[in-house]
């Protein structure tokens, strides 16, 4: 994973609606990055679906949130509205998982993301990072926890 | 600040329902998780004092934070048991018409539930349970705690491994 401290690397990538969505669009702002393996499995659904329920909270705390998978814009979509997902998820499909590997987030031996969150401080340097493992769901409290340091 | 940074699950306390006698255990569940039906012939006979707390999970099961209000207002009319059987183990048959026909099999003043659930009081009492789980790390359900402790793995090995191997055949 990206180390604390370091700033994050810039991105530019497709939305679920593909528009493009990048990291200084957050310039300012706190941001919390979801890397997650892939759209439409049951984990990473419990995941996004979790922290979808306490969105409005984790901007009250003054932070966005997005996802990151190597799914395409258009899987991203349909995983999205199944959800009733309103953050954006990203599509870091092509080169597949350029942006997922610039922040350590890559598994290429199973070519697609860890299961991580990463918080991105207003000015772009990283504060905090939390690997889990592939099967196993961060808890929103860890999101909150990270806000509140 | 938001308060949803992690703490202990809330020992049970007065506000709790809490089921049968033995060991305390603290479970929580969504009424529309699959997985909450599939354990419940086992977490309905396991003999622990098992104390269910709300956790709907609206972007999963759109339908589910109604149907916990129904539950808590079913519980007002001392029916959190049975309401919570039904709900789980029909999961076909949700709708508000089933679910007042059940109500009605059941003895409950229909009209009453449908007025309790819209209560402020029952709709703070599923959020309580969601938030006191959300700090607590519940991620999916079914998720049991033991002394504060979540229990990892399969739930219900881990209620086995409290209880005894003497507890819990199946039913309901």
């Amino acid at each position: 994973m990206i180390e604390v401290g370091s700033p994050a690397p810039s991105f530019s990538l497709p939305d679920q609606d593909r528009n493009d969505v990048s990291l200084a669009d957050f310039s300012g702002e706190r941001l919390i990055v979801c890397f997650y393996p892939g759209d439409f499995t049951s984990v990473c659904g419990d995941q996004l679906a979790l922290y979808q329920s306490v969105l409005g909270e984790i901007e009250e705390a003054g932070a966005k949130l997005i996802g990151i998978s190597v799914d395409s814009a258009d899987c991203h979509r349909a995983f999205s509205e199944s959800l009733g997902l309103k953050f954006p998820l990203l599509s870091d499909f092509h080169p597949k998982g350029a942006v997922c590997e610039s922040f350590g987030a890559y598994i290429p031996e199973r070519g697609h993301a860890n299961r991580s969150l990463i918080l991105v401080e207003p000015d772009g340097i990283v504060s905090w990072t939390y690997e889990s493992p592939p099967l196993e769901v961060p808890g929103a409290n860890l999101i909150f926890d990270a806000l509140s340091d | 600040m938001s308060d949803l940074g992690s703490a202990r699950p809330p020992e049970p306390g007065a506000g709790d329902h809490v089921l049968g006698e033995g060991p305390s255990v603290i479970v929580y569940l969504d009424v529309c998780c699959p997985r909450c039906a599939a354990a419940w012939p086992f977490l309905s006979e396991v003999p622990a004092s098992l104390c269910v707390r709300h956790f709907p999970v609206e972007p999963l099961h759109p339908r589910a934070p109604v149907l916990h209000r129904t539950l808590e207002a079913a519980a007002r009319q001392g029916a959190f048991r049975p309401m919570l059987s039904r709900l789980l183990l029909d999961r076909g048959r949700t709708d508000d018409p089933h679910i007042w026909r059940a109500a009605e099999e059941m003895g409950l003043d229909v009209d009453r539930l449908r007025v309790d659930r819209e209560q402020a009081e029952v709709v703070e009492r599923v959020d309580t349970d969601f938030r006191s789980g959300l700090r607590a790390g519940v991620v999916e359900t079914p998720a049991g705690f033991h002394e504060g402790v979540r229990l990892e793995g399969d739930l219900e090995e881990a209620l086995r491994g409290i209880v005894g191997d003497g507890g819990a055949p199946g039913g309901v």
